[in-house]
């Protein structure tokens, strides 16, 4: 290693002859470096689950236009909007089908008493509201009221239960003070703010919400003629639809939206930015700690340098060269020990969290960056090492 | 220890030397001063000084007398706040750091603490006095290097640590990194303390054939009267002066 480094420097590598020639040190310092990278990418991979639980059941629309409440944030938090806005939709040129799509939240009380909550979706039996096959395949079942289909990935369900229902048996539970049957099964995955998801029709959401109007949707799913273009019918639609009750976005416009206000407005995603900056800070620290602690050792050696001849440049390189190989030495272990949490989290959660090589390239590159940081403070003892003092 | 009566000129006369038809070291009324306001203190008091080309001269004088100032304000180590200093042919006073750094390059500094890298073996804390010439491309530095820890009896140590070398054997690694880069002049601060009787003597009579052999010219504080016998010339200051300045000649050991 140190021919290699020798190689690659032009010069000893004292950098890293220093770090090997205290090994208790050198092993805290990686270990603080790894645990600030384990701290960044654990917070990067809930951001991530995150941003990827929330586009996900955009992604089970059959549709290619949302059209919302104008004050739409997310899914979710969406005043209900005119049915009336559906078929002014359908009046404009490129608009295929509109469709209005229901929202609410119904908690599932489990055999043991706990709870379960399911974001609920009411549509029309009748029109493919979802591509996901499993629901739509069983949308003429839902339209018997108070039928209901399940996410199969609800969070903390025995796979029993599904089993069960995927034999043909029906479950039944309370909800709303009304008895579901569930006749089927579909597979989305829970988020951050619900367990899991439930399919209703329309008819079966206005009896479990009777508070809401037929006439009030959430929002409304619209697609489009097969050679209608996007952007004409979206531009068209906001024509035609009034702003201040209603907006109309791609599905993508809608996810972006929906992602960049819960990372940013909602408490949960600012806790993972802030879970970020401390692991940036905590790297930071550890690693000033040591570089700073290695120049205060050697200030006699590297006043003697500076007798010699060497320049200022010489010694930066050695901090540099020492903070480059903190970073990338105590980057490994924090990754392989993030995979690990990564899938024990998944497990235990059913959170989309994995690594992705852009992810892990860029905490790698931004811990180079964050231990240069800590090594460019460092060398401010430098200074200190005053050759004339030798004598 | 043993000295190896190898040629010096394997010594890898890595550059040019200076051949000037001046002194290597011509101070002029150099005075200096520590502190400032109320307590500025002047240290050294117009001081003239030729140091002649390969020779050995010795600083005397009891602690606090300027030995030392003296001795970093010539070695480009501090700078000159009054007076002149021509090192080498370049002029101290006014100089930037560059061309102190560039000055530096050309001396060869043993500290009275050796001063090792405690992480680097004694061969890479003496290629450490060549690094500083750029890289070791061919391989030279590291035969120099080699051959210099020889002529200080330690060719058997070349890849200890300093925390598995004795007191003299760092002390002799020390000298190995000042002189291997094949200086002009050296600066000594009691390069002897740290030596016993029979290994300072040879250190010492390194330097003399240094001076002798490449005109390596050699300025040393040192008490050790085994050195004063050697010495070429010795100096003695007190209170910031030159008090006494003596041309003994020749007591070359060899």
């Amino acid at each position: 290693m140190t021919e290699l480094l020798a190689r690659l420097f032009g010069r000893l590598p004292i950098g890293w002859l220093q770090l090997v020639h205290n090994p208790t040190r050198l092993a805290a310092a990686l270990a603080g470096v790894a645990f600030a990278n384990i701290l960044i990418l654990m917070q990067l991979g809930f951001l991530g689950a995150l941003v990827g639980s929330i586009r996900l059941p955009y992604d089970q629309f059959n549709a290619d236009i949302l059209i919302s409440s104008s004050d739409m944030n997310t899914l979710a938090d969406s005043s209900p909007l005119p049915r009336q806005r559906m078929f002014e939709a359908l009046a404009v040129p490129g608009v295929g089908r509109a469709t209005p799509l229901y929202y609410g939240k119904i908690d599932w009380k489990q055999p043991d008493g706990s709870i379960r909550t399911l974001d609920a979706f009411g549509v029309d039996p009748q029109t493919r509201a979802f591509r996901t096959p499993a629901i739509d395949a069983m949308r003429d079942q839902i339209a018997i009221s108070d039928l209901a289909l399940i996410d199969r990935r609800t969070r903390n369900v025995p796979a029993a239960f599904f089993a069960a229902i995927d034999r043909g048996e029906i479950y039944q539970f309370e909800a709303k003070g009304r008895t579901l049957s569930v006749v089927g099964a579909f597979s989305i995955g829970g988020g951050f703010s619900a367990d899991g998801y439930l399919v209703v029709s329309d008819q079966t959401f206005l009896k479990l919400f009777p508070q809401r109007a037929a006439g009030a949707p959430n929002h409304i799913l619209v697609t489009l003629e097969p050679d209608a273009r996007r952007e004409d019918v979206i531009a068209r639609l906001r024509q035609v639809l009034p702003a201040y009750d209603s907006i109309a976005r791609t599905i993508d416009e809608a996810v972006a939206k929906d992602q960049a206000f819960q990372t940013t407005q909602r408490p949960i995603g600012i806790v993972f930015g802030f879970g970020i900056v401390i692991g940036v800070l905590v790297g930071m620290v550890i690693v000033y700690q040591v570089l700073a602690t290695d120049v205060a050792d050697h200030l006699r050696e590297y006043a003697t340098f500076k007798a010699i001849g060497y320049p200022q440049s010489f010694f930066l390189g050695i901090i540099f060269e020492e903070a480059l190989i903190l970073a990338i030495l105590g980057f490994v272990p924090g990754l392989l020990i993030a995979l690990l949490l990564y899938a024990a989290v998944a497990a235990a959660t059913g959170l989309p969290l994995a690594m992705t090589v852009i992810r892990a390239l860029a905490v790698l590159i931004g811990t180079i960056v964050m231990c240069t940081i800590s090594g460019a403070i460092a060398t401010r003892r430098l200074a200190r090492a005053d050759p004339a003092e030798l004598f | 220890m043993a000295v190896t009566e190898e040629r010096p000129d394997r010594l890898d006369p890595l550059r040019d030397r200076h051949t000037a038809s001046e002194p290597p070291i011509l101070a002029r009324g150099l005075s200096h001063w520590f502190g400032e306001g109320e307590a500025r203190k002047q240290v050294l008091y117009d001081i003239d000084l030729s140091v002649d080309r390969g020779s050995l001269t010795v600083l005397l004088g009891p602690s606090g007398s300027g030995k030392t100032t003296l001795l970093t304000l010539l070695g480009c180590l501090r700078n000159v706040q009054k007076g002149s200093v021509r090192l080498l042919g370049t002029e101290l006073a006014g100089a930037d750091e560059r061309t102190l750094i560039r000055c530096r390059r050309r001396l060869g500094f043993i500290f009275q603490a050796h001063n090792l890298h405690d992480s680097l073996t004694a061969l890479q804390n003496t290629l450490m006095g060549l690094g500083v010439h750029g890289p070791d491309v061919s391989g030279r530095h590291r035969e120099a290097a080699i051959h210099m820890l020889g002529l200080v009896g330690l060719a058997d140590r070349l890849d200890y640590l300093p925390s598995r070398l004795s007191g003299g054997q760092k002390q002799r690694v020390a000298v190995a990194r000042a002189l291997v880069g094949n200086p002009d002049v050296i600066f000594a601060d009691e390069p002897t303390a740290a030596l016993d009787r029979a290994t300072g003597l040879q250190v010492v009579t390194l330097l003399k054939r240094l001076g002798r052999e490449r005109g390596t010219s050699t300025l040393m504080v040192t008490h050790d009267n085994r050195i004063l016998e050697m010495a070429d010339r010795i100096l003695s200051m007190d209170d910031g002066r030159i008090v006494d300045d003596q041309r003994v000649g020749p007591g070359d050991m060899e």
